[in-house]
């Protein structure tokens, strides 16, 4: 009885095995990449900052942005990673526990006073800003700041929903990052 | 490292409970398995001759006795189990030393619980006792479920996010034993371990005490750079060192590191260079870790190393 059934099993109709193994390697393929765990070396676009600007007035002709890509924003652990450090470093007390904004602004909005691009955020959280924001630059590894600055991007809608962070364990106010639509960032300069 | 991590040399009558039940049980299912061997061999050589001659009326007498026995067995074995949980619970008494551990990932945070709480003593990944007192230790979770298994001492109990779990043991031996996560937590599972150092209650009362007092004050100019690095760097950013700024608890506690046997959750013995390799790079011990590359320069981290060996 057991030898019949056995047989079945491994000769099969061709086609659907083929199916099979074809959905097999294609569900494999799609997790490559997005999940990369860098434990230690810092991607080479780390450590550069730009001159903080706040307004479009200046001085000769209009300097272009540096785009810097955060090393972690493609990185589905790096923003997790983020998100715990998020916690960990106290960030929520003053922006709020999901970037809803406290007594500092909020993350999970258009507005951005000092630029939402990548190593405008880096150089945020480095350097400290007036008005309550500490620098973390020599306390916090460049690596870690890395990983905050790719989860206050997702926080915005401004990463895949793909790679952002996993839901929260508990109750959650708002839709999870996943699912906030991406915004169109306004640097405004000011609250 | 070699410290004792086995169920069958138990160092604490509740182990030698379970220790005894458990050769009791291995006895009994070898007993059985023999028995069954032999059956099966008979069976063989027989063949089914004769088989063939038993009467209908034999071959159910034959089942009804084994179906007994087997029943008279297996009963044997859950009144043994149950008396033998009832034992262990005889050991919960209200004076005893009572300890919290707290599983984190990949680490151990240990808390010696005072009614008067400035006597309460913090450490991690090793727990000093009494030997021949009950200890209860309330096991907490700050992430995921882990489980503390010291098998020289006790069974393995889970620590569960958002639940307090008991686990009551009593050391009767002297010594080093082992002690382990049971329960898949991530990455470093297999490396969170603890170190379980059963003393006379003399010498565990000397050990408690030094481990109230806040940290030594550095005492060479190295161990000062140190300290300012420690307390001005990313160190103090998750550790805490009572008696300085460095005052975080995401991270184990180092006020008297340099008296521990282990870092890293019991993966490294504590010397000089071990301390030095984990510091420089921790990612490269344990992989994924929450303890990222500090960055430190060479000098800096000659100086960490000189003030945390100090923490005595």
């Amino acid at each position: 009885m057991p030898r019949t059934t056995r047989t079945r099993r491994i000769k099969g109709p061709r086609t659907t095995r083929t199916l099979l193994v074809l959905v097999a390697a294609l569900a494999l393929l799609a997790g490559c990449e997005r999940e990369a765990r860098r434990y230690q070396e810092l991607p080479a676009a780390a450590n550069r900052e730009t001159a903080v600007r706040v307004g479009q007035l200046e001085p000769g002709a209009p300097q272009q942005n540096a785009s810097v890509r955060s090393p972690y924003q493609d990185n589905a652990w790096g923003i997790g990673e983020g998100k715990r450090l998020y916690g960990a470093y106290n960030c929520a007390p003053c922006h709020g526990a999901n970037g809803g904004g406290a007594i500092g602004p909020p993350l999970m909005d258009e507005k951005w006073i000092y630029g939402s691009q990548p190593d405008q955020i880096f150089a945020t959280i480095s350097q400290g800003r007036p008005d309550g924001m500490p620098s973390f630059g020599g306390h916090i590894p460049a690596q870690q700041i890395w990983q905050l600055v790719a989860y206050v991007q997702s926080m915005a809608g401004q990463v895949a929903p793909t790679n952002a962070a996993g839901r929260n364990d508990d109750q959650a106010t708002g839709p999870p990052e996943s699912r906030r639509s991406p915004l169109v960032p306004v640097q405004t300069g000011h609250r | 490292m070699p410290h004792v991590q086995s169920v069958i040399h138990p160092a604490g009558i509740e182990a030698a409970r379970a220790s005894h039940l458990w050769w009791l049980i291995f006895g009994i299912c070898a007993a059985v398995w023999i028995a069954v061997a032999m059956a099966a061999l008979i069976a063989i050589r027989t063949g089914r001759r004769a088989a063939s001659r038993a009467t209908d009326r034999q071959l159910g007498t034959n089942i009804a006795v084994a179906g007994a026995l087997s029943a008279v067995v297996l009963i044997a074995i859950l009144f043994e189990s149950v008396l033998t949980g009832r034992a262990e619970d005889a050991i919960r008494t209200p004076d005893a030393l009572h300890l919290q551990v707290t599983a984190n990932q990949w680490w151990w945070d240990v808390q010696y619980v005072n009614d008067l709480p400035s006597l309460n003593v913090t450490t991690a990944n090793e727990i000093h006792l009494p030997v021949g007192r009950p200890v209860r230790i309330d096991l907490l979770s700050t992430d995921v479920i882990h489980s503390l298994w010291i098998p020289s001492l006790q069974g393995k109990v889970d620590l569960i996010p958002g639940r307090l779990n008991e686990l009551w043991l009593q050391a009767d031996r002297a010594g080093v034993y082992r002690g382990q996560c049971a329960e898949y937590c991530g990455l470093q599972h297999a490396k969170m371990a603890l170190v379980v150092v059963a003393e006379a209650p003399d010498a565990f009362e000397r050990w408690l005490a030094a481990n109230r007092a806040p940290a030594v004050p550095p005492s060479t100019p190295e161990q000062e750079r140190g300290k300012a690095v420690v307390e001005r760097g990313p160190c103090a950013m998750c550790h805490n060192i009572t008696g300085t700024l460095a005052g975080a608890r995401s991270a184990p506690d180092l006020t008297h590191i340099g008296s521990r046997s282990t870092i890293a959750a019991g993966t490294l013995p504590n010397t000089r260079g071990y301390l030095g390799g984990w510091i420089a790079d921790p990612q490269h011990v344990k992989p994924g870790n929450r303890m990222p590359v500090p960055g430190l320069s060479d000098e800096q981290l000659q100086a960490v190393i000189a003030y945390l060996e100090s923490l005595k």
